[in-house]
């Protein structure tokens, strides 16, 4: 049941298993975004702390440890214990999650649903990691190890914090790796509740470490340090640049990155033209908008380009706002007020550089950072929202003619997440999906994300997958082993 | 009574067959004897519950994830219940049932995991084409389990045949039925759908052949004797050409090496031939002792086979119970008869143990030569042969000397002669410094005449999967 009215329990920093200040003492707050109100003070980890999880999270890793002696199996065991933790506190961290990120309850819900099913499929893959034998030239016999990496840093947004944690957490654990995490300062909340729950679980002191705080500090910290053997981070385009960059200047630490999107959304002319209308609305409002992989590039084929616009603009327009604790809300309010006013901004854009605003375009209401679901039609390429990444519920439907100028048009931008087609053509299906360059593509569907199969970016939109068999590599290292025989066998 | 459909049914005749307590020869309880009709239900309700639309078919990858972890909490739930009956039923000690009734939960946990986790490719195939493989589940599976491991066996072969969505028509050995009995009650309250699991407890040459033999099941899975596995290939040949996999008998060589710790490696052979009466497939039951320990290891394995406790299997410090029944008891008797007729030196054992009950005493040969029936032959119970060898070449080939090739295993320091026996050696299995050491993320089975195909291990998926390639013409190459 949905309720505002928590006891937060969770607001200091999580180094091998105890919750302590940071080394600073400071605090930032978090905030409703609601209500511009804060909850609750929260530790702020600086350097020094890093410093600490890092010890922590390499001495859980050493050969010998607690970590190391489990059977592979165990761990399989220990992240399902986590996951059916999760499940047993539901309610309490769906309403966390509204809390702090301002979702709707029943998207929160939905979220730790997700989440659970992410940690119980990484948990059947801790003891099917397997190397290889291999037929080496010469009297040796060669083989494959694959070892976890080490010491993870993990640096995660505030979209869906707490799925983003089991998107980087299953395949962590199910490697034997150990990890420092960052979750957004705008959003500490459920990860510092599910790591008591990981303590709960069982897991030893030291594989898991959550550090709250920003970017600049403890993130940059993170993955600047020398003992960290790996980054993973999810967030924006120009903060993976500085990641990466920090990587190559420190220790050459292996890097995974999930960054923004401006992902095309094709509508061909035999669509069918309401469930197209109904793909393409969630495909962009999803999550008020905040969502890497958002349909935010509507493209239309003339020959239903008017019926497709009026139809989303209704959509739109009944598109339910408000308090995300109250029944039958689909859009909560944006995160902070720095993202409100980039979008609002971006709007202006819109408005000036020509593209016609059919609905929306406004603040929502007088208090929380709402915005009211916009529709611009008459979009054009060169337009800064249809070019640059919105994070906001902002539709831009553009016209297109034949389907090789849809596949270049969507092909021109420097990201490469995602990407949809709604057509019945298998010829139109195969030829978009062979050819658009992005990492995930929908056909008669949108957002369809499973744990069974990748995701990930081409181009800007990042490198490295998650989710799926793919996603242990960037947690492993391949060691080759060769023995020297006596004679060939 | 049979389960068909999630249901305890009495069979179509009526007729039923008495389980014995091999401990005591007596009766335990009567069980519904299922035969061809029964078997024909069975598939009937198998196929309906494999048909594409149905619950089972309809569910997503991780469900059946989810259902397999259930029914390994169930058995967890259950695993004194569990190993009580299996104990009274097969006779070995309460104490290695326990350790069983773990193998089944975490083999069950361990498939679980793979549910999702199959994966056809897509190809860059020659031409304008587009093609991908999909891995679908075979269909419906026969499947014909021996006495000696029962539970655990039931799950070895439930297990991958759920995972990949298969649906199954399993027949426990005729000694044994009580626990694949309760698991089945298991898998209905852990969800299971109906007719995806049915369980016809009957004879080999009736409900079993009624199995082989059936034109709607598209595979057999069986353990068992070779014997048994040349009718089942049989059958298969004749009827529908279903796939067939078979895990078979073994006279598996054990290799004690000079360099070896010879307190350390008489414990290890004890136990390679020994444990669970002697009866299962991979006993090491050729003990090849190099000549310069010879002498020391024999004296220490018969101290050792003294020592070792047999009784009552609910007695926990019981090591040994009794052999299966009266006519294992028999057969094992008359191999030892043989070894002492043909010149292998009997060190201690060698007869019954007892009046009651087919309790043999734990036996050692020494002196044993490869042309002895008792070192050609599977003698699937406690008799440990022991024999003499020089050099590891000869070892080597005297360990591949024989139709079987089910497992090995040497006890050496040694880099070069670990790695050079683990590859020469003609075995599914070759174990180093161990012995019996099986978990469920590695392959198991046999070369030669030991059996086809695999368990456990990521390749035991491919037994219950068929390959299917599509091929999607495009208008130009992409």
């Amino acid at each position: 049941m949905a309720n505002r009215n928590l006891l937060i329990k969770y607001t200091k920093l999580f180094i091998n298993n105890q919750f302590v200040d940071s080394a600073s003492g400071k605090t930032f707050p978090t905030l409703n975004p609601a209500n511009e109100k804060k909850i609750a003070d929260i530790a702020e980890a600086d350097k020094t702390d890093v410093d600490h999880a890092v010890a922590a999270a390499r001495a859980a890793f050493k050969i010998g440890s607690e970590w190391r002696k489990l059977d592979a199996s165990a761990r399989g065991k220990l992240i399902n214990k986590l996951a059916s933790l999760i499940e047993r506190d539901t309610e309490y961290i769906a309403n966390l999650e509204t809390l702090d990120n301002g979702k709707p309850y029943g998207d929160s819900v939905f979220d730790i649903a997700c989440a659970i099913d992410t940690f119980h499929y990484y948990a059947g893959w801790c003891d099917k990691i397997h190397g290889s034998t291999v037929p080496a030239d010469g009297e040796l016999f060669s083989m494959t190890l694959r070892e976890p990496v080490g010491v993870v840093g993990q640096i995660i947004p505030w979209n869906y914090p707490i799925l983003m944690l089991a998107w980087k957490w299953g395949p962590a654990l199910a490697t034997g790796c150990t990890i420092v995490l960052k979750p957004a300062e705008q959003t500490p909340l459920t990860a510092l509740y599910v790591a008591a729950l990981s303590k709960e679980a069982g897991f030893p002191t030291g594989v898991i470490n959550v550090l709250t705080g920003y970017g600049p500090t403890a993130g940059a910290a993170i993955s600047s340090h020398p003992d960290i053997n790996k980054v993973a981070f999810t967030g924006s385009t120009e903060v993976g640049r500085l990641i990466l960059a920090a990587a190559a200047k420190s220790n050459l630490k292996r890097v995974s990155l999930e960054l923004g999107g401006k992902s095309p959304l094709v509508i061909c002319s035999d669509a069918d033209v309401d469930e197209a209308v109904q793909i393409a609305h969630g495909a962009v409002f999803n999550n008020h908008g905040q969502n890497c992989c958002a349909g935010s590039r509507t493209f239309v084929h003339e020959d239903v380009y008017e019926e497709f616009v009026k139809k989303a603009v209704v959509e739109a327009t009944n598109r339910k706002v408000g308090d995300p604790f109250a029944d039958g809300i689909q859009q909560g309010p944006q995160v902070d007020d720095k993202l409100f006013n980039k979008v609002l901004s971006l709007i202006e854009a819109g408005k000036v550089e020509g593209a016609k605003l059919e609905c929306g375009g406004d603040r929502w209401g007088k208090e929380g950072y709402f915005i009211q679901p916009t529709v611009f039609s008459n979009v054009t390429d060169n337009m800064r929202i249809a070019k640059e990444e919105i994070f906001g519920p902002v539709q831009s439907i553009i016209k297109f003619k034949t389907l090789e100028e849809a596949i270049e048009r969507a092909n021109d931008t420097s990201y490469g997440l995602a990407a949809g087609i709604v057509t019945k053509d298998i010829n139109t299906a195969l030829i978009f999906a062979q050819s658009v360059h992005a990492g995930s593509v929908w056909v008669n569907c949108y957002d369809a994300v499973t744990p069974q199969a990748p995701f990930g970016g081409y181009k800007q939109s990042g490198f490295g997958r998650e989710l799926g068999e793919d996603s242990l590599k960037e947690y492993l290292e391949v060691k080759t082993v060769t023995i020297k025989m006596p004679y060939k066998i | 009574m049979l389960f068909i459909n999630n249901e305890f049914v009495d069979s179509v005749s009526g007729k039923t067959f008495p389980t014995v307590n091999p401990a005591t020869g007596k009766k335990i309880v009567d069980i519904a004897e299922g035969d061809k009709a029964d078997v024909d239900k069975a598939v009937a309700a198998a196929k309906a519950a494999f048909k594409i639309g149905s619950p089972w078919r309809k569910l997503d990858a991780s469900a059946r994830g989810v259902l397999l972890n259930k029914l390994a909490d169930l058995l967890e739930r259950d695993a004194k219940t569990l190993a009580t009956l299996e104990t009274l039923d097969n006779g070995k000690p309460l104490t290695a049932a326990n350790i069983d009734i773990l193998i089944c939960a975490n083999t069950l946990r361990y498939y679980a995991g793979w549910c999702d986790k199959i994966h056809g490719q897509t190809i860059p195939a020659d031409g304008t084409v587009f093609s991908f493989t999909r891995l679908e589940p075979v269909g419906i599976v026969g499947q014909i389990i021996p006495w000696n491991f029962p539970a655990a066996l039931a799950i070895w072969k439930l297990a991958p045949a759920l995972a990949t969505g298969c649906t199954v028509v399993l027949k426990p050995a005729e000694q044994t039925p009580l626990t694949a009995l309760y698991i089945a009650a298991l898998v209905k309250e852990a969800g299971v759908p109906e007719g995806v699991v049915n369980v016809i407890p009957g004879y080999g040459p009736t409900a079993g052949a009624a199995i082989t033999a059936h034109p709607d099941v598209t595979k057999v899975a069986f353990t068992g004797s070779t014997e048994v596995g040349r009718i089942i290939m049989a059958d298969a040949a004749k009827s529908n050409l279903k796939k067939v996999s078979l895990e078979l008998g073994g006279k598996s060589p054990l290799i004690i090496f000079k360099d070896a710790d010879v307190d350390q490696a008489v414990e290890l052979a004890h136990q390679a031939v020994f444990i669970n009466q002697g009866q299962i497939c991979c006993a090491g039951s050729r003990t090849f002792v190099h000549e310069d320990i010879y002498d020391e290891f024999v004296k220490k394995s018969v101290e050792r086979a003294q020592k070792r406790k047999v009784g009552d299997p609910f007695t926990e410090t019981t090591e040994q119970g009794p052999q299966i029944d009266d006519e294992m008891f028999n057969k094992v008797l008359k191999f030892i008869k043989s070894g002492k007729a043909e010149g292998a030196k009997l060190e201690c054992g060698g007869e019954r143990l007892g009046d009651i009950g087919y309790f043999i005493k734990p036996t050692v040969f020494s002196n044993v030569t490869d042309n002895m029936t008792v070192a050609k032959e599977e003698i699937f119970g406690p008799v440990q042969c022991v024999l003499k060898f020089k050099t590891l070449e000869e070892a080597i080939e005297r360990a591949n000397k024989t139709s079987y090739g089910l497992a090995a295993g040497i006890v050496t320091k040694d880099l070069n002669t670990a790695l050079v026996f683990a590859q020469s050696v003609q075995a599914g299995t070759v174990w180093v410094n161990c012995y019996n050491t099986i978990t469920p993320q590695a392959p198991f089975g046999g070369y030669k005449e030991s059996g086809i195909g695999r368990e456990m291990g990521e390749v035991s998926l491919q037994e219950y999967l068929q390959i299917k390639t599509v091929t999607v013409q495009l208008p130009y190459k992409l």
